[in-house]
C-alpha cells in the first residue's frame, strides 16, 4: 500500500533543477552487442577477480569469466558470446585513470547463452543461505553506485537483526533515471527481489522510498505490489530534496532513525539496498540469471537523443552516445554518474561496468578560479551529515589528517552539496577525497609497518634462542670431553695416535 | 617544635611508602618514549640511519644519542612526525645516511639463482622463503624494501623495482598541488 506515513527530514541537502524529463520519454531500448566487450576484473568494492578464461577461448553469454578473489569480492560472468581476445590492463572507469586488468571479448553477434543455472519458481521456500549463495554466484553487486557485493550485505550475521529493508528508489541527483525507468518498467522484478531479500535477512517490513517527482514509477510499483500481495511492504513517497538517496539521508527521511557516526545502518536494524540491485537479486534467484546487463542513462545537453538503454556491461560508453545519436557538441565535457557525484571521463573508450549508472555529456565549462574561503557558512547549511566543511577544508589543507579524522571526515557521504553552495568555487569535496585517501594510506602503512616490527623482533628473539641452545649443547658437551681427555696427553696426538691405530688394524686384517 | 618534627616526619615517610610502592606496582618496562618513537618509524630495519633495526635507532633518539634526521625511508614526512612528538624543531633528511626513494620491492631473478641462503639471512624480516641449493623468493607482501638482501648475493640475482600503483592504493591528488594532478582535467 502507498502510505502517507509521517516523514522526517535530514540536515540540509538543496533543491535541484532535476532534469529528468528529458530522458524520460523514451522507453528503455536494447543496446545491440557491441564488437567488443571490455569486462574490467574490478569492478566493484573489493578485491580483484581471477580470470578463468584464456585468450582464443570461446565463451557463452553468461559464462563465468573470473570468478571471485577473496571474502569481499564478486566473480564476473560474459555479457554476450564470442571470443577472447585479450586479458590485458586497460583503463576503465576510475577517477585514477589507472589501467585495470580486463578480460576482453570479440562477440560474434549471435549472443548465445549459455545453460543457465538453476532458477528457482518459489524463491521464498528457498533457505537463506541458497538465496546468498545464488546473488554470490550471479556477480551482484550494489547498483546505486558503490558496488559493494550484494551477498555479504545479506548477511546480517546472528548479531544483528534487521528490522526494516529499505528499498532506494529514490534517485535524487539530477539527470539520472536508470531506477526511474527499471522501476516503470520492470515493476515486478523490483518487487520480486525485494520481496527475496525481505525473505533472506528475515526482515519484518520492507519499505520503498522513491521522490515524489516519479509518480509513474510509483503507481508502476503500487501495481506490481498488488498483484504480488505483498502487504509487508510499502512504498512510501519522499520530498524530492538532493541527496535523498544518500543511504544514511533515506533511513532518515522513511524511518526518523540515524545511522550512528562512522557505523552501518544494520546497526540500527536497517539494510538497504538499490531498486536496481532488487531487480537483479530476481534475475539472479528466479530466472538463474548471472549479472551481465544494466540500466544506463544517456543524457544532457550533449547528446542528440538522450533515453535509458539496457547495456551488455562491457559496453564501451562510445556505443552507447552513438545509440543516443551521437554528440550535438564539438568537444562535450563527459561524465559518468550525475553532475553532482560524477567521475569526469577522459574519453569515450571506456566501459560501463557494474556500478556505472549514467553517461551525462555536457558542453564543456571553464573551471571556475578557486578563491579564498570567506567564512559565510553556507556550506555548514547544506551538508547532509552535519559537519563543518570550512573546518575540515582547513584541516585538509594544512595535512592535519587527525583534527580532520576527530571532525568526523569519515562521515561525509562526498555529496558535492558544499561544492555546489560555495561562493568561493571552492572544490571541497576533492580535498575531503584526498583526505580520505591520505589516510587509509598511512593506515595502512601503518599496519604494514606493525607487521614488519613483529617479523623482525621475532626473527631477532629467533636468532637469539639459536644462539643460547647452541651454547647449551657446547655447555653440555664440555664435561664430557673434559673426562675423555687424559690429563697430560694432548688430544692432538692422541687422536693422530688413533688413527695411525686404525690404520695398522686395516692393514693387518687385509693382510690376513 | 617537636609536634612539627614528628608531623613532618610521619608526612615523609608516609609519603615515601607511596612512592616506593607505586614504583614496584606500576612499574614501567622499558622506556615509552623509545615505543613512541619506534611506533613512528618505517620498520624497513634497513640500518641506513647507522643503527641495526629501528628499535636501536629509535633508543638512541630517546636517549638524545642520535638525530631525527637519520631516517631514510620514513623521509620528510617521518621526520616531521617525530619532531612533532619530541617537541623538536625539524630539519632536512641528512644526506650522509641516503636519499628518500619510492617504495620498493626486492624481486629475485629465480631463473638466476643458486640457493646459497645469503640473502635469507641478510633479511631482517624473514620476507624471503627457500632452503639450501633450493630457489628462493620474496614474499612480496612481507619485503619492506630495505635492500639488505641485494648486496650479499653472489651472482646479483636480486634486484629493487619500484611498487606499482594500482588501483587499490591510488590517492586523490592534493588539489593545492595542481603538478601532482593525474586526473585528467576535461574541460
Amino acid at each position: 500500500m502507498t502510505s502517507h506515513a509521517r516523514l522526517w527530514h535530514f540536515h540540509g541537502g538543496l533543491h535541484l533543477t532535476d532534469h529528468k524529463a528529458e530522458s524520460t520519454n523514451l522507453p528503455i531500448a536494447d543496446l545491440p552487442v557491441p564488437s567488443q566487450l571490455v569486462l574490467p576484473l574490478v569492478q566493484h568494492i573489493g578485491a580483484a577477480a581471477e580470470p578463468l578464461v584464456q585468450v582464443g577461448e570461446r565463451v557463452l553469454k553468461g559464462q563465468l569469466i573470473a570468478r571471485a578473489g577473496d571474502h569481499i569480492g564478486a566473480p564476473i560472468h560474459a555479457s554476450s558470446s564470442g571470443l577472447i581476445s585479450a586479458i590485458e590492463a586497460r583503463s576503465v572507469p576510475h577517477p585514477s585513470g589507472l589501467p585495470v586488468q580486463s578480460i576482453v571479448i570479440t562477440t560474434d553477434g549471435l549472443d548465445e547463452w549459455t545453460i543457465p543455472s538453476r532458477g528457482s519458481s518459489d524463491p521464498c521456500g528457498l533457505p537463506a543461505e541458497e538465496i546468498r549463495n545464488r546473488v554470490r554466484d550471479a556477480g551482484i553487486v550494489g547498483l546505486g553506485g558503490a558496488g559493494f557485493p550484494t551477498h555479504i550485505k545479506l548477511n546480517p550475521g546472528t548479531r544483528h537483526l534487521i528490522e526494516t529493508l529499505i528499498i532506494n528508489g529514490a534517485e535524487c541527483e539530477p539527470y539520472i533515471t536508470c531506477d526511474d525507468m527499471l522501476m516503470r518498467e520492470y515493476a515486478s522484478e523490483v518487487v520480486e527481489g525485494a520481496r527475496i531479500m525481505r525473505h533472506a535477512v528475515h526482515a519484518a517490513q520492507c519499505i520503498i522510498g522513491i521522490e515524489d517527482n516519479k509518480p509513474a514509477a510509483q503507481d508502476a510499483l503500487q501495481k506490481a505490489l498488488n498483484k504480488l500481495g505483498e502487504f509487508n511492504t510499502r512504498i512510501v513517497l519522499v520530498p524530492t530534496r538532493y541527496p535523498t538517496g544518500g543511504e544514511k539521508q533515506l533511513i532518515k527521511v522513511l524511518t526518523g532513525r540515524e545511522v550512528p557516526s562512522q557505523g552501518r545502518p544494520l546497526d540500527i536494524g536497517v539494510l538497504c539496498h538499490n531498486v536496481g540491485t532488487a531487480a537483479a537479486v530476481y534475475r539472479a534467484v528466479v530466472l538463474g540469471q548471472p549479472l551481465i546487463s544494466r540500466i544506463v542513462t544517456v543524457t544532457g545537453t550533449g547528446v542528440a537523443q538522450p533515453r535509458n538503454f539496457n547495456v551488455p556491461l562491457g559496453a564501451p560508453i562510445s556505443a552507447l552516445i552513438a545509440a543516443a545519436g551521437g554528440y550535438t557538441i564539438p568537444h562535450p565535457q563527459l561524465l559518468i554518474g550525475g553532475p553532482m557525484m560524477g567521475l569526469p571521463l577522459p574519453d569515450d573508450s571506456l566501459p560501463v561496468i557494474k556500478t556505472s549508472n549514467c553517461i551525462l555529456a555536457l558542453p564543456a565549462r571553464p573551471a571556475e578560479r578557486e578563491l579564498p574561503c570567506i567564512r559565510c557558512g553556507e556550506c555548514v547549511k547544506v551538508c547532509p551529515a552535519k559537519l563543518l566543511p570550512q573546518e575540515l577544508l582547513w584541516h585538509a589543507r594544512a595535512r592535519d589528517f587527525d583534527k580532520a579524522q576527530d571532525q568526523h571526515l569519515f562521515d561525509c557521504i562526498e555529496c558535492g552539496c558544499c561544492d555546489a553552495v560555495c561562493p568561493s568555487h571552492i572544490p571541497l569535496v576533492r580535498y575531503f577525497r584526498y583526505a580520505k585517501t591520505e589516510i587509509w594510506t598511512s593506515e595502512k602503512e601503518r599496519r604494514k609497518a606493525d607487521i614488519a616490527r613483529k617479523r623482525h623482533e621475532a626473527r631477532v628473539a629467533r636468532l637469539e634462542r639459536d644462539k643460547a641452545e647452541r651454547a647449551a649443547r657446547l655447555q653440555k658437551h664440555r664435561p664430557e670431553l673434559a673426562s675423555s681427555e687424559a690429563p697430560d696427553v694432548d688430544p692432538k696426538k692422541a687422536a693422530v695416535q688413533a688413527a695411525l691405530e686404525r690404520v695398522k688394524a686395516k692393514q693387518t686384517t687385509d693382510d690376513s | 617544635m617537636l609536634t612539627a618534627i614528628i608531623a613532618i616526619s610521619a608526612l615523609a615517610g608516609f609519603f615515601g611508602l607511596v612512592l616506593g610502592y607505586s614504583a614496584i606496582c606500576f612499574r614501567v618496562e622499558g622506556d615509552p618514549v623509545a615505543d613512541k618513537i619506534d611506533a613512528l618509524l618505517p620498520q624497513t630495519q634497513c640500518g641506513q640511519c647507522g643503527f641495526p633495526g629501528c628499535r636501536p635507532y629509535a633508543e638512541a633518539i630517546a636517549k638524545g644519542e642520535a638525530d631525527i634526521n637519520q631516517c631514510v625511508p620514513g623521509g620528510e614526512a617521518g621526520i616531521i612526525a617525530l619532531s612533532d612528538l619530541l617537541g623538536r624543531d625539524p630539519k632536512p633528511l641528512n644526506p650522509e645516511h641516503g636519499v628518500f626513494k619510492p617504495k620498493m620491492l626486492a624481486i629475485i631473478d629465480e631463473d638466476s639463482c643458486i640457493g646459497c641462503t645469503l640473502c635469507i639471512q641478510a633479511c631482517p624480516v624473514d620476507a624471503i622463503l627457500g632452503a639450501s641449493k633450493q630457489m628462493h623468493t620474496v614474499i612480496a607482501a612481507e619485503c619492506t624494501g630495505c635492500e639488505l638482501c641485494v648486496a650479499p648475493c653472489p651472482v646479483n640475482c636480486i634486484y629493487m623495482e619500484i611498487v606499482t600503483q594500482d588501483i587499490s592504493s591510488w590517492k586523490w591528488p592534493d588539489p593545492n598541488r595542481p603538478a601532482a594532478h593525474t586526473v585528467v582535467s576535461v574541460s
